[in-house]
């Protein structure tokens, strides 16, 4: 399946009841270069909307929000020892945690591809 | 430009200057004292082994080094530091004169207390000129900074729900999302939710999200004002009225308290809690300069709570009640606490009741009045060529700092961080960046009342000029710079993501040692 967005510049991923979350391109454009990020440990129980990770640019810090509820099953411990790599492929290998969907529902209220990009036009 | 290269490293009088470590050995010493004798150890196990190498540095080379490494550092008293939210104003030399009077500095916090009577009732003018300015009738003096004052205040909220028996359900605090980072931080830490506030298209509260966000878990709002923006938040008074009636708690950051300090009294607006930063209003060093102060005012609601110690007068003078089991304290009191092990920075609070006695109340008032003309000033002279997004014209002024967003430097190829560092070989310190989050590429600035029309002027027209730079392409004027400060531009980026942050010998030296 396609990837799904979100208002807060996250992108979704599904495999199976496993979503992958991410920022996306646009995100890390503008919070410059990334020098830190903290993902969520796995068996957190998040909802829609909760604070789940947290990213520091040279600009600002910001959160990065959960897109849908569920249970976190991985964090990109990655990203801890090379934030770069959220600048470098925020789309792929900068992916932030998995999730275990508790509402498969929710998806219905994310972007697709074609409207996110209609939203960026209109933030710019 | 051509760079030219010095044998010494120094350029003109502009003199390099390392460390002291790697200028100083501990063969030399800047007095002549005798041999110590052997004496037998007491530390045992916990004596170092070897040589301290604390650097060795005569009298004249210590002076060197501090004045040099002075001569670095950018300064209120160097120049126009338009920091916004962070009002860096003239230090009067006057309030240094009184801090050092030996009654004052040479004092110490456990001497019996008849010993400093004079001690104590500066801090009692000091509570009375700020509860006085505020229209609140409690202060607890001793928080030793902005946040640290933050933090009191909202424990003294927090003491006042526990003490409802309404800890477990009063738990969401609100936060708008032009706020200073340390306001959600302070709430964070004291266990309540945060839950944000937009801003609507004016940059002040949204009131119809904050009124819709309200119910009875809300335990405070955390409010600036002026906020961030350098905005009057006009419906104040209607926020605090709709939270009181829900059962809040209204915290005001006054950290921009400068703006409004001898025209409004917060106590009049509905607040229950702010704090004053001293090294902001009333013109105590801070920034490296001196600690910060931060005391904090309290409604009725909340003054039961006030931390220990404080000042009360009677037939014996001034004394301080520092302990729970103080007889004097009344059956409804019930202090959370205290913030700090004495009485708060002593120092700071005879500068600030310096300066307030200095000024008078239409002196403080004034101080208000000319923060706010300067700003507006530079917002006026700045905005036909600059952008600042939430400027409604000269009908609909700013407070005491001016905001920008980048968006004058769309299609430049230039952002923020260039202009600020082009603004660097011009001689100014950069004005706050990318602050407040609310504005893409934000430029706050804050010029404060003790800079002359002589001295904005040329600020002003330095600023222009480098508009005009910027959007006719020049380029290097900005990407290269601050070529002319005593390092080039520092890589940021690497600095956070791999911090050097022990001191290592320099190799050379290192193995001339062997």
């Amino acid at each position: 399946m396609s990837k799904k967005y979100t208002k807060d510049h996250e992108w979704v991923q599904l495999d199976g009841d496993v979503a992958t979350v991410g920022i996306t391109d646009y995100a890390q454009s503008q919070l410059g270069d990334v020098v830190f990020v903290e993902v969520p440990e796995a068996g957190r129980q998040v909802g829609q909307g909760d604070d789940a990770a947290v990213v520091e640019s040279v600009k600002a810090a910001s959160e990065v929000y959960a897109p849908l509820s569920g249970e976190i099953v991985e964090g990109n411990g990655a990203l801890e020892d090379n934030p770069a790599m959220v600048n470098e492929d925020a789309d792929n290998q900068g992916w932030f945690f998995k999730l275990k969907l508790a509402d498969a529902s929710e998806l219905d209220g994310l972007m697709d591809e074609a409207a996110y990009a209609d939203f960026l036009k209109e933030l710019d | 430009m051509s760079e030219k290269q010095t044998f010494s490293g120094n350029r003109g009088l502009q003199l390099e200057e390392p460390l002291i470590f790697e200028i100083g050995s501990y063969q030399n010493c800047g007095v002549d004292l005798d041999d110590v004798p052997d004496v037998a150890s007491c530390l045992g196990d916990c004596a170092a082994p070897g040589n301290a190498d604390l650097p060795g540095l005569s009298e004249p080379e210590a002076m060197r080094h501090f004045v040099r490494l002075s001569q670095k550092n950018h300064a209120i008293d160097a120049g126009l530091y338009p920091l916004g939210s962070c009002t860096m104003k003239h230090n009067p030399r006057l309030n240094e004169k009184m801090a050092r009077l030996p009654g004052f500095s040479d004092i110490h916090p456990l001497q019996p207390q008849a010993t400093v009577q004079g001690a104590l009732e500066l801090m009692d003018d000091l509570a009375h000129w700020l509860k006085t300015l505020t229209g609140l009738p409690a202060v607890a003096l001793s928080p030793k900074a902005g946040a640290h004052g933050e933090l009191c205040g909202m424990m003294a909220i927090r003491a006042a729900i526990e003490a409802k028996g309404e800890l477990a359900t009063r738990n969401r605090v609100l936060v708008p999302e032009s706020a200073h980072g340390t306001n959600p931080a302070t709430a964070a830490l004291l266990g309540f939710k945060v839950d944000g506030i937009p801003a609507n298209a004016e940059g002040r509260v949204d009131l119809a999200a904050f009124k819709e966000k309200l119910g009875d878990d809300v335990a405070a709002i955390m409010l600036t004002n002026p906020n961030t923006c350098g905005l009057f938040e006009r419906d104040i008074i209607e926020i605090a009225d709709a939270l009181h009636a829900v059962g809040g708690y209204f915290y005001c950051d006054g950290a921009n308290f400068n703006a409004i300090v001898g025209r409004v009294r917060p106590g009049d607006l509905g607040v229950d809690a702010m704090h004053i930063n001293l090294h902001k209003t009333f013109s105590t060093p801070h920034g490296g300069g001196g600690p910060g102060s931060g005391p904090t005012v309290l409604s009725d609601r909340l003054a039961p709570f006030a931390p220990l110690p404080f000042v009360v007068s009677g037939e014996d003078g001034f004394s301080l009640v520092e302990t729970m089991g103080d007889a004097r304290l009344g059956a409804d009191e019930n202090p959370f606490g205290r913030m700090v092990a004495f009485h708060g920075q002593m120092g700071m609070y005879v500068r600030a009741l310096s300066y307030m006695m200095s000024h008078g109340a239409d002196g403080l008032r004034q101080v208000a009045e000319d923060a706010v003309l300067n700003a507006n000033y530079i917002l006026a002279s700045l905005r036909d060529v600059m952008t600042a997004p939430f400027d409604n014209g000269p009908k609909a002024p700013c407070m005491h700092e001016a905001l920008f967003d980048d968006s004058f430097l769309k299609d430049t190829g230039l952002d923020t961080l260039d202009f600020a560092k082009a603004m660097i070989d011009e001689g100014y310190h950069p004005m706050t960046m990318y602050f407040p989050l609310v504005v893409h590429g934000a430029m706050l600035i804050e010029p404060t009342e003790t800079e002359s029309k002589a001295s904005l002027d040329l600020f002003i027209a330095t600023m222009r000029d480098l508009v005009k730079g910027a959007k006719e392409g020049d380029m290097a004027r900005f990407k290269n710079a601050p070529e002319l400060a005593p390092r080039r531009r520092l890589d940021e980026t690497q600095a956070a993501r791999n911090p050097i942050l022990r001191w290592h010998e320099p190799t050379a030296k290192a193995q001339a040692a062997e």
